[in-house]
């Protein structure tokens, strides 16, 4: 009977999710849509980051250089081979993912902060590598659609008409955005409930042991880093879509940063709380220049904000809603 | 074709490497003090840096002589660091690792929209320590700044060292850092170990600062940043847990980039950072914890 309650509830609340993500656009301003399709960005690549660094216990700071990887196949595609833009999201998550595999790789042999290290170095030195790259990137200038193949830009024109729908292009760049993201959250969600997130937390919990047990390390391994790829690719392929522009400056080492604040405020090893870690990174800057336009006062603002939502969830926003629920889920899931 | 070589530039170069090295490898050792007993890299360690700098800036600018500046700057970020452990850092203690560094991160922010709130953006110039004067060492010029600045690193490393080696509270220190539970029960304070040593990595920072802004010319709140970097670099390449590790990490670091920036031509300044870090890179691969680093044995 509470068995039943349970999975009630949980229909319940999956319905609600779906039902506020549809109808929210008819309540925000046409900006406002386009900000939030920004966040959903954020969202898949923290979704992403979660599994590698929640689950398995890889430490990436270099998910902005995956993002790039992602964006910048997607900006090459347009401009050079005239695809149409939406078309490229799935190579982009393919070639990100086959880059995080190979990124993967060092991570059997470093751990902890060395990793955390190496893969720093790479997001630091992404922006000087795309610019050496000039004839394939455009260099320091990037690649603008509009410029070079502005005919592949899902509606230019202002309006996109999805089965008989009309839409804003900003409308259609949230539901693009939003329900890719979703889509990305249940596959997670698949993953980190069956076998192979077993297996993650495994590797995460005690290498040793799970080595003792059978688990093929580097295969789990690079496995987890190449699904974290796919996710910061299609993220980094969306954020060049909606932008309609790439340049080494949209991917500097300060996205990886940010992708990892969002991860830990989420909070690491949860899934939901992602959400609200993906609208504080995304909305923070504006709310801290809302306060003060004086220079400095912003990153200050910001830096305070990060160090008290820390100290105050210690275990991000997932851990805090773990504790606020837990008189619920212990009186469902007991049998009277 | 090995005859042409010119020795006279090679050891100009490589002292101007040391010299580079020299000023990374003080934040270095600031970030391993850290690590080794909070376990997490202090990514605000160079905007801390940065913030003393500006301090030495305003103490000059109200008619201070740089060495006055200098230590009384040093003392004020070691009083800074210690404040900044005990209201910042000591309420997640206890929280997982990455919490604790996301928390630099943040500071890292706060510190930074400080300076720029004091001292708006615009660049400043410190004065030289040492004068800029070349002097002829068995026939090969070298700037003094370049020699002073080596000698007060080595000289800011070797007082550190003496400090552990020697002293009751180095002793505390090491403890505390190795086995923080036993330290506890033999009546260390830990908990102030840990703010002591935030405080003596603020003041090394503060030094590398010092050194790091009259050498550019002119400066503003992206001072460190490079700096940091390449301290973490340094600190990495010689294994995290180790002091003796990042000094020579960095020294290595600094003067492996200024010959290969002077010496390999299609590398430039563009790709000097990546190229840097790929030869970290590989190192690691061979030797997973640095160079002196030693890789800990766990048990399940």
């Amino acid at each position: 009977m509470r068995r039943a309650l349970g999975i009630a509830l949980w229909v319940l609340a999956v319905a609600a999710g779906i039902a506020f993500f549809l109808v929210l656009p008819r309540f925000v301003s046409d900006f406002h849509s386009r900000e939030l399709a920004q966040a959903g960005v954020f969202f898949i690549a923290i979704v992403g980051l979660n599994l590698l660094t929640g689950y398995t216990g890889q430490i990436s700071l270099g998910h902005g250089a995956l993002m790039a990887i992602g964006g910048y196949t997607t900006a090459i595609l347009v401009t050079h081979e005239h695809w149409r833009d939406v078309w490229t999201i799935p190579v982009a998550g393919l070639t990100a993912g086959a880059v995080g595999f190979l990124v993967g790789i060092p991570a059997l042999r470093l751990s902890g902060l060395y990793l955390a290290v190496a893969t720093f170095g790479l997001a630091v030195a992404m922006p000087s590598i795309l610019k050496k790259f000039s004839g394939l990137t455009g260099g320091s200038e990037g690649l603008v659609f509009v410029e070079k193949a502005p005919k592949q830009i899902t509606g230019l024109g202002g309006s996109v008409t999805i089965f008989g729908h009309s839409m804003t292009q900003n409308h259609f760049l949230y539901y693009l955005t939003w329900t890719i993201g979703l889509i990305g959250l249940t596959i997670a969600w698949l993953i980190v409930r069956g076998r192979i997130g077993r297996v993650f937390r495994a590797v995460r919990d005690s290498e040793i042991a799970a080595v003792s047990s059978g688990v093929n390390l580097a295969k789990i391994k690079t496995l987890s880093f190449a699904l974290s790829g796919v996710y910061a690719g299609i993220a980094g392929s969306l954020l060049a879509i909606q932008t309609q522009i790439v340049n080494p400056l949209s991917f500097t080492f300060l996205l990886s940063i940010l992708i990892l604040v969002g991860a830990v405020v989420g909070g690491l090893g949860s899934l939901v709380g992602l959400v609200v870690g993906a609208f504080f990174v995304q909305y923070l800057p504006d709310v801290s220049t809302h306060i003060s336009e004086r220079p400095g006062v912003p990153d200050f603002v910001y830096g305070a904000a990060i160090i008290i939502v820390m100290i105050l969830l210690p275990s991000g926003v997932g851990g805090f809603l773990r504790r606020l629920a837990r008189p619920l889920t212990t009186w469902l899931y007991t049998r009277p | 074709m090995l005859l042409a070589f010119d020795w006279t530039q090679l050891a100009q170069q490589t002292v101007i490497g040391l010299s580079v090295g020299g000023t990374w490898a003080l934040l270095a050792l600031a970030l391993v003090l850290i690590y080794r007993s909070t376990g997490v890299i202090n990514f605000a360690q160079g905007e801390m840096a940065m913030f003393s700098t500006f301090i030495a800036w305003s103490l000059v600018n109200h008619g201070l002589s740089f060495w006055e500046a200098f230590f009384l700057t040093i003392a004020i970020s070691f009083v800074g660091g210690i404040a900044v452990e005990r209201v910042v850092i000591r309420p997640v203690e206890r929280a997982p690792e990455l919490t604790v560094a996301i928390v630099t991160i943040g500071l890292f922010f706060l510190v930074d929209g400080a300076a720029k709130w004091i001292w708006s953006s615009e660049t400043r110039t410190l004065p030289n320590a040492f004068s800029t004067r070349p002097i002829d060492v068995a026939g090969v010029a070298f700037s003094i700044e370049d020699l002073g600045n080596i000698a007060v690193s080595v000289g800011v490393v070797v007082l550190l060292w003496l400090l552990f080696r020697f002293t009751k509270v180095g002793l505390a220190l090491r403890a505390s850092a190795v086995n923080p539970d036993e330290s506890r029960l033999l009546g260390i304070r830990v908990s102030w170990m840990l703010a002591l040593g935030w405080g003596l990595a603020a003041a090394m920072g503060a030094v590398s600062g010092m050194l790091t802004a009259p050498a550019l010319g002119s400066f503003d709140q992206n001072l460190m940043q490079v700096v940091l970097l390449y301290a973490i670099a340094g600190a990495v390449l010689g294994g995290l847990g180790s002091p003796i590790g990042a000094v020579v990490g960095s020294l290595l670091l600094g003067v492996f980039i200024t010959l290969v920036g002077t010496y390999v031509d299609w590398i430039g300044t563009d790709l000097r950072t990546p190229f840097a870090l790929a030869v970290i890179l590989a190192v690691l691969l061979v030797r997973p914890a640095g160079l002196f680093g030693r890789t800990a044995v766990r048990r399940v």
